[in-house]
């Protein structure tokens, strides 16, 4: 496999992982809410907090993940070039 | 004082810039303890801000194009985050948010979760591709990746579709607060908002928005939260973010105390109760039972977040940054930026909701005598301007849970009177009502004028066209689109215009599929593009007439009523797009290059510096 290929197929897998993360903390702990809601945070029933709170840093950290690995698997292949030079 | 060039500075600037803001609030806090009136603090709130993004705006001015379409694409990673938040969170994130929580409780935070999770999709599925690309704008990638003037011309219908349903509402949101806050009529406050959001894009393009949108976020983001921390405080929760556990159950009890009542429309009519005005009838954060409550908050979440992945004046905010990586990074600020204040919108909404309801607490109103409630002076302000409402439905005189109805705004705009709260707190919160508004509506008219100019007049009409003139063209359309949409919101036709939410339906209907399948899928061809744009936004508009409450008002399928229609919009997108591309000849090997250049993050974009 050439290095583009094997980049490629590196980033597609990390965008599959991504997105199924993506998945559960937006669709699936929303799909059972009303027993999610059973359980508590800080107080909170939780299926309120995932969707008030919970859901909403899930995604902000996942993004910042996804950003990092990115950069070291676009490092790994020699693509990690900081500007374009046009 | 400064060494090094203007984007070297920038922390410094911005860094005084609050500084400064910061001073001028404690001004007007000492002016208002000195007997100056509330209504010459609230002119002197709106009026400055704006008239520092006038002068961001000139300082920013530009003759050159790339300079114009995407601030020469050298916005730093966590500023773009900063302005892309600006340019998200609208008039209605910052205004009506709260409100929806209060009255919507669990199954409106669907909002919530939609307008945060697509920028997952943003980041992992296209900013860092567009990027790579190289374009100005959404359709100059449609067009490039598919080749020819069709699918250009398709792209930048559904991008003027979606982003001048959106607009109208935010030039709409800037009249209200211009004319709540200068006292002028409402007609009259849409100019001035117009002419603010002129004053900060048109000399600079996107150059000049980047920085009053950071400039904006500041002001709103300050705005917002100050009012909730200090509410907090003086309920006895200085971080409400991770206190208010307690008062979420207490909520609980208290509805099952008083009982949530559905009033009947006829009574609501009897009883005379001003149009928009709502009352409290879905519990706060009990979950709805049935399999359709579920299918409906999903639903609501998927066009939100798909939607938010499709929306250009978004996606074209990364196409300013220096390079693919900080693309991707610039997305991730974004959505920590945007978190700041959604995060924060249902603990406004329970403090509120928790003040009005609970008789331990003085500021209750449910409960207590109607004579006494309709004594207090918050109620008689807001009930002048027909923003609350009371209707002893059962005439005991005791004012129940639905005998109260309120407009949603007025939870975040009365909030700091009704807990008593200095006057200067709710001309701060006037001014950061103006500032989401006014950048959100920038982004969205220089969305809209940069396509027509560039791929409709440049790209279609006259190719040879020089940078004067191509720069001329792009300003006249502005002011074109932005007076014909303050012409349409003083004429208060925004009630039938629709919902924000179905700017999301249009984006996801049209755009999604192309977008995505143009960098994920190389077999995609011309043809299959068009019939994905076109099947999408044909089936979607088709399929909101067929529901819409203002139009034929059939019944839903299946639950997904006008709200949600980019489900049938996105779904036929995505099965004409495919079927007609794979019953088409596959992509030349110079478009399958292409699009293999696209996947690797460095190196030269694809469309030149200037194109």
């Amino acid at each position: 496999m050439s290095n583009k290929e094997s980049h490629w197929q590196k980033t597609k897998n990390h965008m599959f992982v991504t997105l199924a993360i993506w998945f559960f903390f937006s669709i699936v702990i929303f799909m059972f809410g009303e027993s999610v809601n059973q359980g508590s945070f800080l107080g909170y029933p939780l299926a309120y907090y995932m969707s008030a709170q919970g859901s909403l840093a899930a995604f902000v950290i996942l993004i910042f993940w996804f950003a990092n690995k990115q950069e070291k698997i676009d490092d790994e292949h020699g693509y990690g070039g900081e500007r374009e030079d046009d | 004082m400064f060494k090094g060039g203007f984007i070297q500075n920038l922390p410094k600037i911005y860094g005084l810039y609050t500084g400064g803001f910061l001073v001028f609030i404690l001004l007007m806090a000492v002016l208002e303890s000195a007997g100056v009136s509330a209504a010459s603090i609230g002119i002197m709130f709106v009026a400055f801000t704006v008239l520092i993004y006038a002068l961001i705006g000139y300082l920013s001015r530009t003759i050159q194009v790339d300079a114009y379409y995407v601030a020469g694409r050298q916005v730093p990673t966590v500023f773009n985050g900063m302005a892309t938040a600006a340019d998200w969170m609208s008039g209605a994130s910052f205004v009506a948010m709260a409100g929806g929580i209060y009255f919507g409780g669990y199954t409106y935070m669907a909002f919530l979760v939609g307008w945060t999770g697509g920028y997952v999709l943003v980041s992992t599925l296209l900013a860092p591709y567009l990027r790579k690309f190289g374009c100005y704008t959404v359709p100059d990638f449609i067009g490039t990746r598919y080749g020819g003037n069709l699918p250009r011309f398709c792209a930048t219908l559904v991008l003027v579709l979606a982003s001048f349903t959106y607009v109208t509402a935010q030039i709409n949101a800037t009249g209200t607060i211009a004319s709540r806050a200068l006292q002028i009529p409402f007609e009259l406050g849409v100019w001035v908002g117009l002419v603010s959001i002129l004053m900060c894009s048109m000399l600079g393009g996107m150059r000049a928005v980047t920085w009053t949108q950071v400039a904006q976020y500041i002001v709103l983001i300050t705005a917002y939260l100050i009012p909730v921390f200090w509410m907090g405080s003086k309920l006895g929760n200085p971080f409400p973010h991770f206190m208010l556990g307690d008062e979420v159950q207490r909520l609980a009890e208290l509805e099952s105390q008083y009982g949530l009542t559905k009033n009947t429309g006829a009574a609501i009519k009897e009883a005379g109760v001003p149009g928009g005005l709502k009352y409290i009838s879905n519990p706060h954060s009990a979950v709805p039972a049935g399999g359709m409550a579920v299918w409906k908050y999903l639903s609501l979440a998927i066009c939100m977040m798909v939607g938010t992945a499709s929306l250009p004046h978004i996606l074209m905010r990364y196409f300013t940054t220096p390079s693919v990586k900080s693309a991707r990074k610039s997305v991730a600020w974004s959505l920590f930026f945007i978190f700041l204040l959604y995060f924060s919108a249902p603990m406004l909404a329970t403090l509120s909701k928790l003040q009005l309801m609970d008789p331990n607490l003085p500021t209750a109103i449910i409960g207590k005598s109607i004579a006494e409630v309709k004594s207090i002076p918050w109620v008689q302000n807001w009930s002048a301007v027909k923003q609350v409402f009371i209707a002893d439905f059962n005439g005991d005189g005791i004012l129940q849970l639905n005998e109260w109805f309120m407009r949603g705004d007025v939870v975040v705009l009365a909030t700091p009177e009704v807990a008593g709260l200095p006057y200067v707190i709710s001309g701060l919160v006037a001014a950061g009502g103006m500032a989401a508004a006014m950048s959100t509506a920038d982004g969205l008219v220089l969305a809209i004028s940069n396509c027509l100019s560039h791929d409709i007049y440049y790209k279609i009409i006259d190719p040879k066209a020089d940078v004067r003139k191509r720069l001329i063209v792009a300003r006249v359309l502005l002011v074109v689109i932005g007076a014909l949409a303050a012409y349409i919101s003083s004429m208060r036709l925004t009630s039938i215009l629709g919902a924000v939410a179905w700017a999301f339906d249009f984006a996801m209907s049209g755009l999604f599929f192309p977008l995505v399948l143009g960098v994920w899928w190389k077999r995609a061809t011309k043809e299959g593009a068009v019939a994905g744009i076109l099947g999408g936004l044909i089936s979607g508009t088709a399929y909101l007439i067929y529901v819409g409450p203002k139009f034929m008002a059939n019944t839903p399928w299946l639950g997904i009523d006008h709200l949600r229609f980019g489900i049938i919009g996105a779904s036929v997108s995505l099965v004409a797009m495919v079927v007609v591309s794979l019953m088409t000849k596959e992509p030349s090997s110079a478009i399958q290059k292409m699009v293999d250049d696209v996947r690797i993050p460095s190196g030269r974009a694809i469309l030149g510096k200037q194109h």
